[in-house]
Order: structure tokens, then C-alpha cells, then sequence
């Protein structure tokens, strides 16, 4: 049984350092739904109490409606793809072929690289004329795509970004997950008489099934939460076409000086990643009852 | 036989993803390293040049970027150091009300990080006086719920008998945590310093929102001010510039790679 803790230790270990960490993460996230009741003050008028007008003004809001749409389209576009690059990847590097230190170090690469910088690689890349991806067009004779100037292929070229940079990091995860599976078990499949296409799906799957909970939750997440790229490639543009939820409330709150609605939008990003977290302890709960 | 062939089949193809991811980074350090003019058009022997990164380094100051960097991953690792370290020690030695409440609570902020809470976050910042300071930029991240809770997980597998053992040689609190735990979590200590580093180096929305001054700017927003402004979108020079702000993170990760892909699993575990 643990000791009771004194009141001055007890200030020391947890009050100055958890007071620092609501006031960064409890606090604002708290003062952005009281600051989403009010409205913006300005230099002849004060603040004043507006009740739902805000989250009234959000439900109308247009452009809104494109980000959200473009937000979940970048989500379901990034994590399933990226999960499954990630675990090719693994098993490519897994596997007893020669030049897997290669293919380990290409594939791990992105994911040292900042975000920044990654977003600097690819704007060149994709850059009209100049850039690899016009360059490899035309030698087969196509004419070249402004990739990031098109509305049609702005939000796409965003993902193909995010799944470069990220598939590296959850191929870490699976190799890990990987090495762990005794080669017994992989052993009796194939006494049985399974092939490689077998093994894989019915004894290697369901192993690495809590590996690819923990992934999709974090590429969940990043899919909100990072947003570099877009600042540095796009801008959310051209006409939103690429815009995400946190780009959106950065260019409301910082470019337009809207901090009532930046607040609004910020409420609505907490509770789209709360509910994100809820729907995750779901699917682990039941993924319990099953075992 | 088939399978030699399928072998051969198989190594081809991932050499060909192999080389087909590495494609943009590549061509990236291919730029870098030529002359401005053959950016447009490859060619296998044009000349490999360094004047892309002195011209790079003196049109910005990259070495005032850097050290604001270093400055500022230096605060929040000293912070996290010292700060996570008590409140896990708090958590696995005593008993206190609501302390399963108050780590719940702590825990949150794995999901709602301080990135998204740019709006208000910023508020603060400015009502206290503290924009434009890497202090304020590294005020948010001095404390965190992913360092408290990885400490938390080794704390827990210090043996008690050490902690009996230590307090029975007359060790107050202070002197258990610093002659028993702390050593024993010297491998996480190391570990999670190279995470910290890493994402404070690659960090960039709220640093950008923050600093204003080049005096104060990190690398990764130098760096981006650099690539839209001041190279005049010359291609090896963007290019270039990109690089060498990497290159510290790169060799850093070369030196380290056990510790970084050890911590990344054990961050897996939970």
C-alpha cells in the first residue's frame, strides 16, 4: 500500500505541474466554448453575450461545409491507405530478400524529415514544368497537370503527401508487431498444408489486429491535427478545394481576426476528436468481448 | 523453381517501390546539389556544386534559426525532464484523492494537444505578454501527458523493496526518486528526450502563429519564410535550404536509430 501524500510534497510533484498543463490544454479548451457565445469586440464596442449565434452562423456557413467534407474525404483517404502501404512495407522489409536495408532506410526516410520540408520536396515536385511529376507526363507524351492549382486534384495531391510521410512510421509499428509473432504458430499453418496467401491472412491478421488499432487511431488523429502542408502547398485553395478543419480555423482566426468563430470551430474540432476517441473505446470494448 | 522466379519477382518489385518512394526526396537533393539551370532538365552529367547551400545559408539567417531552435528544444526538455518526472513519481508512490480522476484528466491532453488549440492558446499567450518569445512558443509543451505517462510506466517497475530498501538507509522523498527511480529510467529519459526533439524540431503551425520576428523564428518557420519570400522561388536554392535544415535531425537519427525505433514500439504498447 502506497504512503498518503503530505500536502507540500503534494504541491511540489503535482499542483505547479499539472496547473501548467490544464492551463494550455483544460483551460482554452473550456474558454473556447464560453468564447463561442460572445461575439467579436472591436475598438467602439465591447464583447457582448450572443448565445448560439456562432454555432447559428457555422450551420450557414458554406465554406465550412466544403472543409468538413474535405476533411473527411483527406481522413478516408490517408489512413486506410497508408495502414496498408505500412504493412506491405513490413513484410517487405520482414522478408529475407536482399536489399532490405534499402528499402528500410527509403521507406523510414519521409518520416524523419519535417513536415515543412517534406511539403517543400513535394511542392517541387508537383511543380508545373519544372517538377518531376511534369517531367515523367511528358516523356510519355501527356501534357503537364498543375496538380495543386486544380480544384479536382488539389485535396488528392494533399493526401499523397501525408501517406508518403506517415506510411514509414506505421511500417515501424508492424515490423515491430511482425518480429513478434512466434514462427511456430506460422510453422503448424503450413504443416496443414496453408499457403503464404493463407498464413498471412489467417494466423498473421488477426496478430497484428492490435497494432492496426493503435495506428488508425494515431493516423486518425494526425489526419486532423496536422495541417503544414497545407499552409506551405496550398494555402486551402484553390477555391477550399483543399482546405482542413484546423487550416480552416488558422485562416479565420489569424488571417480574418475572427477569434469568436476561430472559438466556435474550435468547440466543434473537440468534439469531432471526442467522438473520435468515444467510437475508439467502443471498437476496443468490443474487440474485448470477442476474446 | 517457381519459387526462385517468384522470389526474383517479389525482390524486383519492392526495389522498384523502394526506388519509386524515395523518387521526390532524391530529386530534391539532386537539385540541390546542380546548378540552378539544370533544375528544369536532368541530366546525368551536369556539375555537382555546394554554392546552393552558402548561397542559402547567407541570404537567411539560418544560423540565428538554428539557435532559436536549440534554445528552445533545450527549454522544453529540461521542463519535461523535471515536470513529468514529478507528477509520475506522484502517481506511483503515493496515495491521494482523486488521483484516478486527475490522471484521466492529465490524459486528455493525448487527444486534444496543444495544436488544435491554436485560438485560444494564443489569447493566453498574448493577455500574459509573451507573443513573440521562444519562451511562449515553448510555454504550451513544457509539460506532457505522453511524457508523464511514459515515466508513469516505468516508475511502476521499480521494485519496492529498492524504494523500502533506500528509505530504510534514512532516504527522504526526494532522495528515492533521485538514487532509485531516475536511474532506472535512464533508458526512457534518453529515449523520450529523442521524441521531443524530433517533434519540437519538425513543429511548426503554433511557432508560426506565434513569432513574428526573425529573432525568434525556429528553423521550420525560417525555413518556410525562406521557400515563399526571400529565395524568389529559385528551385536549387529552396531545395537546398530544405536540406541543410534537416540534416541535423537526419544525423541525429542515424546516431540514435535504436532508441528511436525502440521508443516508437514502446509507445506502441499501450
Amino acid at each position: 500500500m502506497n504512503k498518503r501524500l503530505p500536502i507540500g510534497l503534494g504541491f511540489i510533484l503535482l499542483v505547479i505541474p499539472c496547473s501548467l498543463l490544464a492551463a494550455f490544454t483544460h483551460y482554452p479548451a473550456v474558454k473556447a466554448l464560453v468564447n463561442s457565445m460572445w461575439n467579436n469586440a472591436s475598438s467602439f464596442r465591447p464583447s457582448k453575450f450572443v448565445g448560439f449565434e456562432n454555432y447559428e452562423a457555422m450551420l450557414a456557413d458554406d465554406r465550412l461545409s466544403q472543409v468538413l467534407l474535405n476533411s473527411t474525404l483527406y481522413a478516408i483517404g490517408t489512413v486506410p491507405l497508408a495502414i496498408g502501404l505500412s504493412i506491405g512495407m513490413a513484410l517487405l522489409v520482414n522478408s529475407k530478400l536482399p536489399g532490405t536495408w534499402l528499402m528500410r532506410l527509403s521507406f523510414f526516410m519521409p518520416t524523419m524529415l519535417p513536415l515543412v520540408a517534406v511539403a517543400n520536396i513535394w511542392l517541387f515536385f508537383y511543380a508545373p514544368g519544372i517538377g518531376l511529376a511534369s517531367q515523367i507526363l511528358s516523356s510519355f507524351g501527356l501534357p503537364s497537370i498543375n496538380f495543386l492549382g486544380r480544384t479536382d486534384t488539389s485535396l488528392v495531391s494533399m493526401m499523397v503527401v501525408a501517406i508518403w510521410k506517415e506510411a514509414g512510421l506505421f511500417m515501424i509499428f508492424y515490423l515491430a508487431a511482425l518480429q513478434g509473432i512466434p514462427a511456430n504458430l506460422k510453422d503448424a499453418a503450413r504443416l496443414e498444408g496453408a499457403g503464404s496467401v493463407r498464413v498471412f491472412i489467417d494466423v498473421v491478421m488477426p496478430l497484428l489486429r492490435p497494432t492496426t488499432i493503435f495506428v488508425a487511431v494515431n493516423a486518425l488523429i494526425n489526419a486532423f491535427r496536422l495541417v503544414d502542408h497545407i499552409i506551405v502547398m496550398t494555402r486551402g485553395g484553390p477555391n477550399n478545394s483543399s482546405a482542413l478543419l484546423l487550416y480552416y480555423i488558422y485562416e479565420v482566426t489569424f488571417a480574418h481576426r475572427d477569434f469568436a468563430y476561430g472559438a466556435t470551430l474550435t468547440v466543434l474540432m473537440v468534439v469531432i476528436l471526442g467522438l473520435l476517441a468515444a467510437l475508439q473505446f467502443w471498437v476496443l470494448n468490443r474487440k474485448a468481448h470477442y476474446q | 523453381m517457381s519459387r526462385d522466379i517468384n522470389r526474383i519477382l517479389i525482390g524486383t518489385l519492392s526495389l522498384v517501390l523502394a526506388g519509386v518512394w524515395g523518387l521526390p526526396f532524391l530529386y530534391s537533393v539532386w537539385t540541390a546539389f546542380h546548378p540552378e539551370r539544370y533544375a528544369a532538365n536532368f541530366q546525368w552529367n551536369a556539375p555537382i556544386t555546394f554554392d546552393n547551400f552558402f548561397e542559402a545559408w547567407n541570404s537567411a539567417p539560418f544560423a540565428l534559426y538554428f539557435m532559436n531552435t536549440f534554445i528552445l528544444i533545450t527549454i522544453v526538455l529540461i521542463a519535461n525532464f523535471i515536470l513529468c518526472t514529478l507528477v509520475a513519481y506522484a502517481f506511483v508512490r503515493y496515495r491521494f484523492r482523486w488521483a484516478g480522476i486527475l490522471f484521466a484528466l492529465v490524459m486528455v491532453q493525448l487527444l486534444i494537444s496543444p495544436e488544435i488549440l491554436i485560438v485560444e492558446n494564443y489569447l493566453t499567450l498574448s493577455q500574459i505578454g509573451l507573443t513573440d518569445t521562444i519562451i511562449g512558443i515553448a510555454l504550451p509543451y513544457l509539460t506532457s501527458a505522453f511524457g508523464i505517462f511514459l515515466l508513469r510506466q516505468t516508475f511502476m517497475t521499480v521494485p519496492k523493496s529498492l524504494d523500502e530498501a533506500a528509505q530504510i538507509e534514512g532516504a527522504g522523498a526526494w532522495r528515492v526518486l533521485w538514487t532509485v527511480y531516475v536511474p532506472l529510467a535512464r533508458p526512457i529519459y534518453l529515449a523520450y528526450g529523442l521524441v521531443m526533439v524530433s517533434f519540437h524540431w519538425n513543429n511548426f503551425l503554433w511557432p508560426l502563429i506565434v513569432t513574428n520576428s526573425p529573432e525568434v523564428r525556429p528553423v521550420t518557420v525560417g525555413l518556410s519564410v525562406f521557400a515563399t519570400v526571400e529565395s524568389g522561388i529559385e528551385w536549387s536554392l529552396v531545395n537546398a535550404a530544405t536540406l541543410m535544415t534537416t540534416a541535423p535531425l537526419i544525423i541525429a537519427f542515424i546516431i540514435f536509430q535504436r532508441q528511436f525505433v525502440a521508443n516508437f514500439m514502446r509507445a506502441g504498447i499501450k
